[in-house]
């Protein structure tokens, strides 16, 4: 600065040279880049997921290490806050500091600027006019002005100085543009969570941890008031349910919001293209002022918010909401419930299922079930109506030309064929046993079509990373899974399976006229290989065969013992279906598949790890739509901000501020220069024309024109 | 009085001349949207309707200010609606229509799109390096009829879309396969617009090069992937934010792709490598700068917008989503790069080195986030 305020208090050394290096150019940069470098820590580690899955990942040691710098919310530690201040502080502090000399420089016109340094000016040019020194000014004047050129005069010793200048709004930008991050990080931190943490720490509010029952019962200090002005946080509601608090996810923990409203859920909808993939989220809501109790209803939908009393609503999400399920219970233990008789009729008719075996389940909620002589609860996790899934993707095998041939014509086309099918409704359940070990199971309503065949799909997992495996059930001829469980109970109930070895043999006995003691001994092993597999399937009979049988003899005892559950399995379905009062059936092809397809699914079902298998049977859906609610105050800063930022990026890059200097000398020399404040390639040829221009104006001869290069 | 008018004709203005030519473009241009605000107009909402209307002047004052975009709109607009007539309403055309077939159904202009990029980049290569001037005018030929291809492609491709279904049609800059076409568009024509302005060729082979790259991933991952089915909007894009949105990011993608290209031909140039052939330093330097400053403006409007979009889906303008920090990060390295050379005076080949670089940071923000990270802004997932 040439003129140092006098006003100026004195400082010292040390704050005077702090005050030059926060304001500095290469703190800021250094800034900007250790911005960057933090910001990209909080991309490549997902944040703010639950603690459990970062214990997970890192392990007991790194864990709570990482904890401690804050990697899991990176953008709300204190660190990362520290170094949005410091951005703050020296761009404010560079405003500060180049405000006076900006202001002076937009203001100036330097009209006092000496011919010797004019000629020091990289463009400059020099003529020689013949008109009269009135008439000169005159038409340098009006030339500048036509050419939106401000222009101050200064006469001295019968020279004229014309100094004009344009564009010094490209200083301005400057201004806008850094005063604008200001206010984008000030709207920034009030919408941000470091509100709710000072109040947090100061107001004594804390944090709930687990389920919340009911809402009335939470004390105030878990609560903010509708007061509160500055939050973001979800909203649960089931269809024809209410809610009037929205709930903030706090460090692993949660607040409740009281809303000055209260939102109903009407219904929620969900549309589906023909793909499968979601078009349309949407919840028709009621919402009642809770001063006035006036009311009014809206829709609304993703991209369509809906903002009352200051607070938005956005539709975020959606759950069930405790659909209702009526299911058939069938055990998986040999002997019990199979024992009921009155089974079976037609395909979809469960009227016919006992009711002794049905219950009632609602999504969300726990259902006790004895079996087997221990407790398990069963809790309902999701329900969905339908699932489409593409059940065959069959890529194009074409090469060369042909394939390209294949991708011409209209975007709208797949070159391979993929088939999308609604496998139906679904739900999902966690059973946990008496000592908390939970297995998550999804059940399939209908039966699904794999090669001609049908079966009722039954997914397991033992933990959620896991996907799931599923045990396929397969339905007999009234498209029911009764078959199978009367087939799975006659094979394995240690009483019918002797039964059923018996049959197996004399039946053996008969077609293949076997003398009686090598029926005998045929029905013994098929009791043992019926015992074996009672155990663990066919793991148990590899594992016999293992231990039992020489290397080079395995394959052909493998195959003999799948020949004796082969022919049992079908003398099990038989004494089933004997015990349910039905005639025996004819093996046909398709049965002796069925057979050995329940044979399979037998073995598998040995993994299945629950005692029994819930069949839907009928459902009565209810849903729940997920709204976020936020107040944020800071939101018009942040977009006036925005708007500021883009007017100044604008004129700093693209408003070029001008100085054209025109010296009329006594003698009639004229004396041109041009300075720019982006020395781009462009001012010279600009230089050039306004010189070609006013010198062909002033009638100059072309007399010493230097051409600076 | 005569002072005065010879004042005004001495008036030097950089501002090209309005010519009747330019009124009867606007007058096209105006016809156009009037037009479609008649026929469709009830199926846009407001903010789409004023999209519309605010396009004419835009398209009006580009073409005035770079007279070759009147022609290249027009003709791509006029081929458009010669395929939008072939089609006669019916998808099924597309192949049994020789014209839609091998010309100018979207697919097969994407593809013509394709071919001349590869081939304008080889021309620009042979003219460079064999110092032809047939072989120079034959790229910038095929670049434009590359641009052209491309962006008739896309116009017709949003037709397809309608007759898909009238809910599945959208404006094709909803996934990563669009993008790139976009990308691919938006970067040649711009790469035009320098030509022409610093009427020099010799940047051509460099920056086509980048340009064949993206084309290189579009054709693999149409072929690879069958990335190119027009498929419906999620809820979460089904809004007019991203008619605005998606083109000022790539508007900022393209400029800096191109930016790192001249910085690597500044580099070359400055080892000694090419030198004779390509432009000066000083048109290098001065090229960079300037494709860096109209993407740093443009990548400024498309995070604002971005955020705008934003706070109406998802409830919050900024929230830290890998795709938001990435593009601020993006922002933060280009707002840097202008520190350095318009405060600090930096030049030369730390600048260039610094583009370069840049365009990694800025491909991780555009590919990689959506490749290695998860996050809210999965559209264009691979």
């Amino acid at each position: 600065m040439k003129n140092p305020a006098p006003a100026r208090r004195p400082r010292s050394q040390a704050a005077s040279s702090l005050y030059e290096l926060l304001s500095s150019m290469r703190f800021a940069i250094a800034l900007l880049t250790v911005l960057a470098i933090a910001s990209v820590i909080g991309t490549l580690l997902q944040q703010n997921q639950p603690f459990n899955n970062y214990l997970n990942q890192f392990g007991p040691f790194w864990f709570p290490m990482f904890q401690m710098l804050g990697l899991y919310n990176v953008y709300s530690t204190g660190w990362f806050l520290a170094i949005l201040a410091f951005l703050l502080l020296s761009t404010g502090l560079c405003i500060v500091r180049h405000a006076r000399p900006m202001l002076h420089d937009m203001r100036a016109f330097r009209e006092t600027a000496r011919e010797t340094s004019l000629r020091a000016f990289h463009l400059c040019a020099e003529g020689r006019t013949s008109l009269d020194a009135e008439t000169a000014a005159a038409r340098t004047r009006a030339y500048l002005a036509a050419n939106g050129f401000r222009t101050r005069e200064n006469p001295r010793d019968g020279d004229l100085l014309l100094a004009a200048k344009q564009g010094s709004w490209s200083r301005a930008g400057y201004f806008l543009a850094h005063g604008a991050i200001i206010l984008i990080c000030v709207g920034g931190l009030l919408d941000g969570n470091l509100p709710l943490k000072l109040r947090m720490a100061l107001g004594n509010k804390q944090v709930l941890h687990g389920e919340v029952s009911d809402v009335s019962q939470v004390p105030p200090t878990s609560r903010l008031g509708e007061g509160n002005a500055t939050f973001r946080g979800n909203v649960f509601i089931p269809e024809g349910k209410s809610a009037s608090v929205a709930v903030l996810n706090v460090d692993d923990g949660m607040l409740l919001q009281d809303l000055p409203f209260i939102v109903s859920l009407d219904k929620f909808h969900v549309d589906f293209y023909p793909t499968g993939q979601p078009k349309r989220f949407a919840s028709d809501v009621i919402i009642t002022d809770r001063d006035s109790g006036k009311s009014f209803r809206h829709t609304i939908e993703v991209n369509k918010p809906l903002t009352y009393r200051g607070v938005t609503l956005y539709q975020a999400s959606f759950e069930d909401g405790g659909s209702r399920l009526r299911l058939a219970v069938h055990s998986l233990v040999p002997g019990e419930a199979q024992e009921e008789g009155g089974r079976h009729a037609d395909h979809g008719d469960h009227a016919s299922v006992p009711e002794s075996r049905l219950v009632e389940a609602v999504v969300n909620e726990a259902l006790p079930l004895a079996y087997d002589g221990q407790q398990y609860t069963a809790e309902f996790t999701d329900f969905r109506p339908f699932n489409v899934e593409t059940v065959g993707q069959q890529a194009s095998t074409a090469t060369g030309l042909a394939r390209l041939q294949q991708h011409l014509g209209s975007g709208a086309k797949s070159r391979s064929e993929r088939t999308m099918k609604n496998v139906g409704p679904s739900f999902t359940y966690r059973l946990r046993d008496a000592s908390g070990q939970a297995r998550e199971y999804i059940n399939y309503m209908v039966p699904t079509e794999q090669d001609g065949r049908w079966y009722a799909l039954a997914g397991m997992r033992e933990s959620p990373d896991q996907p799931f495996r599923f045990l396929r059930i397969p339905t007999d001829e009234a498209g029911t899974v009764d078959a199978w469980f009367a087939l799975r109970n006659a094979l394995l109930d240690p009483k019918l399976r002797a039964e059923v070895a018996r049959r197996y043999a004399r039946g053996a006995q008969q077609r293949e006229s076997l003398r009686p003691d090598s029926a005998q001994r045929l029905e013994e092993t098929a009791q043992r290989t019926l015992q074996l597999f009672s155990e663990q399937g066919f793991d148990s009979l590899g594992g016999f065969i293992e231990k039992t049988v020489p290397q080079a003899d395995r394959e052909n005892v493998a195959s003999a013992l799948l020949k004796v559950m082969e022919g049992t399995t079908w003398e099990a379905w038989m004494l089933a279906r004997e015990r349910a009062g039905e005639k025996p059936v004819e093996p046909t092809a398709q049965r002796i598949q069925f057979v050995r397809d329940s044979l399979a699914s037998v073995s598998d079902s040995m993994h299945y790890g629950s005692p029994v298998y819930l069949q839907l049977v009928s459902f009565e859906q209810v849903q729940a739509t997920v709204l976020q609610a936020t107040r944020s105050p800071g939101k018009p800063l942040v977009y006036l901000g925005s708007l500021l930022l883009v007017m100044g990026v604008f004129a700093m890059l693209y408003v070029r501020e001008r100085r054209l200097f025109v010296l009329l000398k006594a003698d009639g020399r004229i004396l041109m220069a041009l300075s720019t404040n982006r020395q781009g390639l462009d001012a010279g040829e600009q230089f050039a024309r306004h010189r070609d221009a006013l010198m062909n104006h002033l009638d100059a001869t072309a007399a010493q024109r230097d051409e600076p290069q | 009085m005569e002072i005065a008018q010879k004042t005004l004709l001495a008036k030097t203005s950089r501002l090209p001349a309005f010519g009747p030519f330019d009124v009867l473009f606007a007058l096209i241009l105006a016809a156009g949207a009037a037009y479609a605000l008649h026929a469709f107009g009830e199926y846009m909402d407001i903010y789409e309707r004023a999209i519309l209307v605010c396009t004419v002047p835009a398209a009006a004052a580009f073409g005035w200010y770079w007279k070759p975009m009147r022609v290249f709109l027009l003709a791509c607009a006029a081929v458009a609606l010669i395929a939008v007539g072939l089609y006669q309403g019916q998808l099924v055309r597309a192949d049994e229509v020789f014209l839609l077939k091998y010309f100018v159904s979207s697919q097969t202009a994407i593809m013509w799109m394709s071919a001349t990029v590869f081939l304008s980049t080889a021309a620009y290569w042979l003219g460079m390096l064999a110092r032809s001037t047939f072989f120079e005018r034959s790229g910038t030929v095929l670049a434009w009829i590359a641009a052209g291809a491309g962006f008739t492609g896309m116009l017709v491709r949003w037709y397809e879309s309608y007759l898909i279904g009238t809910d599945v049609g959208h404006i094709p800059v909803s996934n990563l396969y669009e993008v790139f076409v976009l990308f691919t568009v938006l970067t040649t024509l711009m790469y035009l617009f320098y030509e022409s302005r610093y009427a020099t060729r010799r940047m051509g082979a460099f920056v086509m090069l980048v340009i064949s790259a993206a084309v290189g991933f579009l054709l693999w991952y149409s072929f690879s992937r069958d990335a190119h089915e027009i498929q419906p909007l999620i809820p979460a894009l089904q809004s007019y934010w991203m008619k605005i949105h998606v083109p000022a990011n790539f508007i900022g993608y393209g400029a800096f792709a191109m930016s790192a290209m001249v910085g690597a031909a500044y580099l070359l140039a400055s080892k000694g490598i090419l030198t004779s052939r390509l432009p000066s330093l000083q048109v290098l330097d001065d090229v960079m700068y300037r494709a860096i400053s109209i993407g740093f403006a443009f990548f400024t409007i498309a995070t604002i917008l971005g955020a705008l979009w934003a706070a109406e889906a998802w409830g919050t303008y900024w929230q830290w989503d890998p795709k938001e920090t990435w593009a601020l990060i993006v922002w933060l390295n280009y707002a840097t790069w202008l520190h350095m050379r318009l405060t600090k005076g930096l030049r030369g080949a730390v600048l260039a080195w610094w583009a370069l670089i840049g365009l990694l940071v800025t491909t991780f923000a555009f590919l990689g986030v959506n490749m290695y990270l998860s996050g809210l802004h999965s559209y264009g997932s691979l």
